[in-house]
């Protein structure tokens, strides 16, 4: 049951990442070319649908599946490099603290309590208001600010592994402190990193379709999932697919990463010696 | 007389795979003190908890006997055994931080014992710990009851520990590895405790404990554990004097003793490490590291009898050792 | 001639707040220990838990910041040197081997970090010690490529051993090097921990709470208590004759395999040592059996007579002796 769970998440993750990578190739139209002749044309297995668009097509007559399968790429990218950037963030930050405790470790700490009392949401809405959006200032935005549960579990993990004998045995073997972080330490605090990595993909995906929606997240005429949710937003009394694909399609991928996520922390336990 | 306790042929499996205890048999009378030693794996706690009934989910336990006076162990439901736990039989553990609860005060968690199993009031169940804390030799058990688990050093939380199990007035205590987590002073402290309580109340004490000297020093009788199996069982006298299966002997060995060390000399050592033993495992365990095995010990093992009450399990003769020494 | 170790009135406090309003609480884990131990001696040191034993091993291999005091490692001072140089001269073998190996690693990486860390041998040569020091502490070439899950306690201190050895220190500090393992493995190791030693022409630190396993490897002894050097002498002569009643009453509580012996009465009482709360005086004397009224209020010499320390006002050449 927990295999077949992790499995299917693999594989939800996995197809996405594929649509992500080879939508040029596979869409059947350009996601960005309006055809106002062809506005909110039904997806082919609803009355009216036809075989030209699969998934229908969008107010402005864009082909839904293409734009769909373009919206893969603005989450996949979304979630790698978000994570990708508070990873970074988060896992020096927590190490140090961890490691070195004393100062540094309150430093640290202070960081993040700081962070903690910011309004993620206010903040990025701010940032992107001032800035304006584009796809890096959403990926920095929320890269910047999702890194506090690295932080904290790097932290904590770091703290425990510093106190096993391994770690006394490579400073005795005159290793540097740049092998100890990254030999030592490192590799034995990844498996709950993982799980975080994991579950900040995520978050940082249903993020940026919730700036999207509210107009602050990746600019038009890209199509992100979110960004396609609200343009439907007007039309969804009779056109609900134009929400409900790209609302299923967001569902699906934070369920198959959040399914990925907890198979991996069983796995990566389990294979863990004791 | 009838015996405490009696096991015959007690088995635990975990899974299909392993196989912890098998095939152990043991007796046990009134105000006996009987260890059972061996080293690590060897299946030693898993038969307390065996008995005890306090395996977990994954263990399959099956006896030809399991005996505690008139209670049949094998057929007796988990509510039946809960009663038993506790009054008539009581246990503890190596490291008693975790097995006394940090949230409760010393005081509650003896006096929870106590009341819930006899029908007292709890300033009854009180007076009653703070007896048996000045009993197992705390100065000022007032202060104690009062205090956290946490508050204690490990000394005095043994000593908490065995008095939690005295509450009910137990005829039966399996202590498993008591003192292992302690210093070698407080150590003895702990045991001389245990062996005058044991006297004074006339209790029957299962011990296990993975420490040679411990067994000299404590026990009556004596079965020595190697991969879930008693490879031999005398009275401690006997089994020091002449130990019989290879693998005592070997043990024996490898416990260097103060002022008898010879310093030129390497301890003797058993080569080799204990094997996984699955369910269908046939013949001697210990083969692959004695010295002594020959091609017969891979099938089955006799257990033989060197006197009236000393077993082992091997094919040798009882005068091999003879041989052996000289 | 230089001493292998030299440690010179070495002090360790470590300042602990259990919360903002609480108290500072202040423990002395060592609290003043001297010695000098000349190249190709073992020095047992022996004490209970909290004594401070592991503290002064951790200052010793430069682990652990000294807050008073001085270290000399053959003859030059420990402050002063660089990792590299320390790492060559004094290594360390410790008393949990499921702790003491990077459970990512292999067992051919583990034994080669002292060497890679040294900056300036060669893959090959890396290789090539790796795989003699593995032979030397009994390991097969198969297992060099094992991760330490996949060993059993008597094989994963064997390669902490051997990971120790491999840069050839003068030195090594053994911190309760058999404690974790089962007897019959224990035996393996200490004779190891003997052929090594004489073999390679190893000085020793060896701490262990188990008074046997020091007597067998040890040539001399100091009983350790509250974060001093209570009593310190060659092996045959502590274990013949104890003369501080702290070593007396740790000898009489080994319990050796002689059946019918029964349990000793040990004679300590109740209180237990705490370093946070050094008492003054002798701080032996509210466990002490044959404390007199002057030992709660007069702290014992450092007498030492003929090779052998005692800090105890009632041993033979203290002030006013009986």
């Amino acid at each position: 049951m927990k295999h077949a769970a992790t499995s299917l998440g693999a594989l939800i993750v996995f197809a996405v990442l594929l649509a992500a990578v080879v939508a040029p190739l596979v869409a059947p139209h350009d996601p960005f070319v309006q055809d106002l002749n062809q506005r909110l044309v039904p997806p082919e297995w609803m009355d009216g649908g036809s075989a030209v668009h699969p998934f229908g097509t969008d107010q402005l007559g864009r082909d839904y599946l293409s734009r769909l399968l373009y919206g893969a790429r603005i989450s996949m990218m979304i979630g790698i490099f978000t994570v990708v950037t508070s990873g970074l963030i988060g896992i020096t930050l927590g190490v140090f603290g961890g490691y070195f405790g004393g100062k540094i470790d309150e430093v640290v700490m202070f960081i993040i309590t700081c962070r903690l009392s910011i309004p993620l949401i206010l903040v990025a809405l701010t940032v992107v208001a001032l800035i304006g959006s584009s796809l890096l200032v959403v990926i920095l935005t929320l890269g910047l600010l999702l890194w506090e549960r690295f932080a904290v579990v790097s932290r904590t993990t770091t703290m425990q592994v510093r106190n096993l004998d391994y770690i006394a045995a490579a400073q005795a073997a005159g290793a540097s402190r740049r092998h100890i972080l990254l030999r030592e330490v490192l590799p034995n605090i990844l498996t709950p990193l993982v799980v975080v990595a994991t579950l900040e993909m995520a978050l940082a995906i249903l993020l940026e379709a919730a700036l999207s929606f509210l107009g602050l997240g990746v600019p038009p005429p890209l199509p992100s999932w979110g960004l396609m949710i609200a343009e439907g937003k007007d039309y969804m009394f009779f056109s609900p697919w134009v929400i409900m694909i790209p609302g299923i399609a967001l569902f699906v991928l934070v369920l198959g990463i959040n399914l990925l996520g907890d198979g991996l922390r069983d796995l990566l336990g389990a294979a863990r010696p004791t | 007389m009838s015996p405490v306790l009696e096991a015959g042929n007690l088995r635990v499996t975990f899974g299909t795979s392993v196989a912890a205890v098998r095939g152990v048999s043991l007796t046990m009378n009134r105000g006996e003190t009987h260890c059972l030693v061996g080293e690590s794996g060897c299946g030693k706690s898993v038969t307390a908890l065996a008995i005890m009934g306090l395996l977990s989910r994954t263990a399959h336990r099956s006896a030809d006997i399991l005996r505690f006076h008139d209670y049949d162990l094998t057929r007796l439901s988990e509510r039946g055994m809960a009663r038993l736990r506790g009054d008539r039989i009581a246990m503890i553990f190596q490291e008693p931080m975790t097995s006394l609860n940090p949230a409760y005060t010393v005081g509650s968690q003896m006096a929870e014992v106590f009341q819930r199993h006899r029908r007292v009031s709890r300033a009854t169940a009180l007076d009653r710990a703070a007896e048996l804390l000045q009993r197992v030799g705390i100065t000022a058990p007032g202060l104690r009851l009062k205090q956290y688990p946490h508050q204690l050093s490990g000394g005095l939380r043994q000593r908490v520990m065995i008095s939690m199990a005295l509450m009910c007035e137990p005829e039966l205590l399996i202590a498993d590895e008591p003192t292992t987590a302690l210093d070698v002073t407080v150590q003895a402290q702990i045991l001389r405790l245990l062996q005058n309580l044991q006297r004074e109340l006339g209790l029957s004490l299962l011990l296990i404990t993975h420490d040679l000297g411990i067994v000299a020093r404590m026990a009556d009788r004596v079965s020595v554990m190697y991969a879930g199996e008693i490879v031999e069982s005398a009275p401690a006298g006997a089994l020091f004097a002449a130990p019989t299966h290879p693998y005592t002997r070997g043990l024996l060995r490898c416990i260097p003793v103060p002022r008898q060390v010879r310093r030129d000399e390497p301890l003797g050592s058993i080569p080799g490490v204990v094997p996984r033993i699955a369910p269908d495992f046939v013949g001697c365990s210990f083969r692959d590291r004695c010295a002594q095995a020959m091609p017969d010990c891979a099938r089955h093992v006799p257990r033989q009898r060197a006197t009236i009450d000393h077993d082992y399990l091997c094919r040798l003769p009882t005068d091999w050792t003879r041989a052996e020494a000289a | 001639m230089t001493c292998a170790v030299e440690v010179r009135d070495v002090r360790r406090v470590f300042r602990t707040h259990a919360g903002m309003l609480a108290p500072e609480r202040v423990v002395r884990a060592v609290d003043g220990v001297s010695f000098a131990l000349p190249a190709g001696h073992v020095l047992g040191i022996v004490g209970e838990s909290g004594c401070g034993k592991s503290t002064l091993a951790r200052m010793i291999l430069g682990l652990l910041p000294i807050s008073e005091g001085e270290i000399l490692v053959d003859g030059r001072s420990l402050a002063a040197m660089d990792r590299r140089e320390r790492a060559r001269l004094i290594q360390p073998v410790f008393q949990d081997p499921f702790s003491s190996l990077n459970p990512r690693q292999r067992v051919r990486d583990i034994v080669a970090l002292p060497l890679a860390a040294q900056g300036n041998i060669s893959g090959r040569q890396q290789r090539d010690q790796v795989m003699e020091m593995l032979a030397r502490v009994g390991i097969s070439a198969e297992i060099a490529d094992r991760l330490p899950a996949q060993l059993s306690g008597g094989q994963r201190q064997r390669v902490a051993i051997a990971r120790a050895l491999v840069l050839h220190p003068r030195i090594v500090v053994c911190d309760e090097p058999t404690s974790a393992l089962d007897v019959s493995v224990q035996a393996q190791i200490l004779n190891l921990l003997a052929e090594l030693r004489r073999d390679l022409r190893l000085t020793y630190l060896f701490i262990s709470h188990n008074l046997a396993v020091v007597e067998h490897i040890a040539t001399e002894v100091a009983v350790m208590y509250l974060g001093r050097f209570v009593e310190r002498a060659p092996v045959d002569e502590l274990f013949r004759d104890p003369r501080h009643p702290y070593t007396r009453a740790l000898l009489s509580s080994v319990l050796t395999p002689e059946p019918g012996n029964g349990i000793p009465d040990v004679g300590l009482g109740e209180t237990y040592p705490d370093p946070a709360n050094i008492p003054p005086g002798c701080r032996f004397h509210p466990r002490c059996p044959v404390a007199l009224n002057r030992c709660r209020t007069q702290a014992p010499d450092n007498i030492v007579t003929h090779g052998r320390l005692t800090e105890c006002l009632l041993a033979e050449g203290a002030q006013g002796t009986r």
